[in-house]
């Protein structure tokens, strides 16, 4: 098992600056996620950490050696990939075994690792099967199996369920994190879903434009949020941003309001505040809740959409404003179309960016 | 409405057959032309031409021609001849063209583009302009063989097969198919420990019948109608290929007979090739079953 540290990490293709420059520290055993949008460098640092990418600059560290100018077979990694990647002319038992038999190892052994990962993943009866015999949930099975059956001190994970359809989503992300659990190993998991990161991470990595924005536990950073991009792109539905003014400040407390909000005083989380400055307000939709409008600090509003979601109701909300507003309701909560109505939430819930 | 569907269906499909049958007339007529002329006099052969009789075996029909073919010509050493250089050159030029493209396609390094551009652009020049300079080199070259250290390699087997092994065609044909090949099949392999050469043997090769048949048709079929290279480098009648052999029948009369024998004799080694191809073609293409 092994460490991972990157240290200013650079990738450039020619002018293009891909990765700008990340320090991340991965712990021994430690489930890490690089999560961000589309184009923010996080399969980019991945490929590189396996060696399929060449380092610009900076240091790569795997288990304590600058594993920077290594192959890839001597880095002691093992990838996933989000199309699976097995062979298409081997039989799914020759696909799992195919780091083996490179290794040179024996027949008996092969068959008994491979056994023994066959039984971990419940694909026994695959094994003699190829590839085009398979749905996409057994294909991904093989592709983890290739990976564990060597045994080795870091897994990648590059999307690996982005091709499975959601309900089989949901399984392979509880097996994976089984697996995680079972193995103790290190692994590293590049993904676009939020909830995948927020339910296997032990640490997150929120990464935009090649640069790391946050890193830390899920629930830190779905409580703590570095800045808006990290606000906005964990938790579903996503936060509510309001553009707001300042009324008075005092230390980390500030009373902002606008057109749609009674003043209210919240804490100030990025930034300082000034009176009179704009700043914007982050509300999480699940901190709103229907209050009568005789209590202080509301949003007012008018339902423009609800979604009966069975376990919630999500209702968009146009404020007063115009500025629309998200807010996930208990299940019954009922709202004809166009019905006005006044959303209350505590305070300390909320996010003020007045950077 | 069904009736009417079905009826379209139908006529489509009676369209689609006729073209197909069309087409199949076009290319299998000169066949059973030459085949059952073969089997004719000279003066019947002619007399025929002007019917549908040429494409029956109607007449004085005998084996006459096949007999004094062979008495004319060694057709048995030149079948042999052509198919030794041919054979050896299909398997060693798909050999080398799919490592070349192997290390075009997966492998990067300085001057990579730049070479296949070079090689590329060899497709555009014709075999006539090069032939006289080639075979000034040919005749200079040393030779390790039975006989020790010899120089110049006219008449003998590998003048007629070593310049023929790389070519930019069929570099060309693995390049582009390689390109298509998932690159995450390469980038899992290298994770897993595996070399190039590994890589090459064990995952790339396995997944490309479909271009090794295709590549193997056109070199077999450039290789076996090979005419004036070994016109120009043979001499000798012991190296002496299928296509130059011909000759042999073109004299002062020509013996049309003689000569529909002589090309049906030659014609079975490319029809043997040709279908056993198609067969190992089809089946390559069903057992990938690469899916999405």
């Amino acid at each position: 098992m092994a460490a991972i540290t990157l240290t200013g990490l650079k990738k450039s293709y020619g002018n293009a600056h891909v990765i700008k420059g990340v320090d991340i520290a991965i712990e021994d055993g430690e489930f890490c996620v690089f999560v961000g949008p589309s184009g923010c460098g996080k399969s980019t640092l991945l490929r590189m950490i396996a060696g399929l990418e060449d380092i610009t600059d900076g240091t790569l560290d795997i288990g304590g050696r600058v594993v920077n100018d290594l192959p890839p077979k001597d880095r002691g990694v093992a990838m996933v990939f989000q199309s699976y990647a097995i062979f298409p002319h081997m039989t799914v038992r020759e696909n799992v075994a195919f780091g083996l038999t490179i290794a040179g190892d024996d027949k008996a052994t092969k068959d008994a690792k491979v056994a023994e990962a066959a039984r971990i993943l419940q694909m026994e009866h695959l094994l003699d099967r190829r590839p085009s015999q398979l749905s996409g949930g057994q294909r991904q099975r093989v592709a983890i199996g290739r990976a564990i059956v060597r045994k080795p001190q870091v897994f990648l994970f590059d999307e690996p369920l982005s091709n499975l359809d959601a309900a089989l989503r949901m399984d392979m992300r509880m097996e994976i994190g089984k697996l995680h659990k079972a193995l103790g190993a290190t692994m590293v998991y590049v993904t676009h879903d939020q909830v995948e990161a927020m339910t296997l991470a032990d640490k997150i990595v929120v990464l935009k434009d090649g640069l790391v924005q946050q890193i830390g536990s899920p629930m830190d950073l779905y409580h703590n949020p570095a800045n808006e991009f990290v606000a906005g792109f964990l938790g579903a539905p996503s936060m509510n941003f309001l553009e707001v003014e300042v009324v008075s400040a005092n230390g980390d407390k500030a009373v902002v309001r606008n057109a749609a909000l009674d003043p209210v005083e919240v804490p100030v989380r990025v930034g300082s505040a000034q009176p009179g400055q704009r700043a914007r307000l982050g509300i999480r939709p699940q901190y709103l809740a229907p209050t009568p409008d005789t209590e202080p600090g509301q949003l007012h509003g008018t339902v423009m959409l609800t979604e009966r979601l069975g376990s919630e109701t999500v209702v968009e909300v146009q404020l007063r404003d115009k500025t629309p507003l998200i807010a996930a309701l208990t299940r019954d909560a009922v709202f004809a179309l166009g019905t006005p109505v006044n959303l209350g939430f505590d305070p300390a819930m909320t996010h003020l960016f007045a950077d | 409405m069904a009736t009417i569907s079905a009826d379209n269906h139908g006529l489509r499909l009676a369209t689609r057959y006729a073209v197909l049958v069309l087409i199949a007339i076009v290319f299998i007529f000169p066949l059973v032309f030459m085949l059952m002329s073969s089997l004719k006099p000279d003066q019947q052969l002619l007399q025929d031409t002007a019917s549908l009789r040429a494409f029956l075996p109607v007449g004085d029909v005998s084996l006459r021609n096949y007999t004094a073919a062979f008495d004319r010509a060694p057709v048995a050493l030149f079948i042999f001849n052509s198919v030794l250089v041919t054979g050896v050159t299909v398997v060693l030029s798909l050999l080398v063209c799919s490592m070349a493209a192997f290390a075009f396609v997966f492998i990067g390094w300085k001057g990579r583009d730049f070479l296949l551009t070079v090689i590329l652009a060899t497709l555009i020049v014709p075999f006539e302009t090069i032939a006289i300079p080639l075979l000034l080199i040919a005749s200079k070259l040393p030779w390790i063989g039975m006989d020790g250290l010899t120089w110049g390699w006219l008449n003998s087997y590998h003048v007629q097969i070593v310049p023929f092994i790389a070519d930019g065609l069929t570099i060309f044909l693995f390049v582009q198919y390689f390109k298509d090949l998932p690159g995450e099949l390469i980038e899992a392999a290298r994770v897993e420990g595996a070399t190039w050469p590994q890589i090459y043997r064990r995952i790339v090769m396995p997944l490309a019948g479909p271009v090794l048949a295709t590549a193997a048709i056109l070199k077999f079929l450039a290789m076996y109608n090979q005419y004036l290279w070994p016109l120009m480098v043979v001499q000798q009648e012991g190296y002496r290929p299928v296509m130059v052999g011909l000759q042999y029948f073109f004299q002062q009369n020509v013996a049309w007979g003689e000569v529909m024998a002589y090309l049906s004799m030659i014609t079975v080694p490319v029809l043997a090739f040709y279908l056993y191809l198609q067969r190992a073609f089809i089946a390559s293409i069903a057992s990938t079953g690469v899916k999405g």
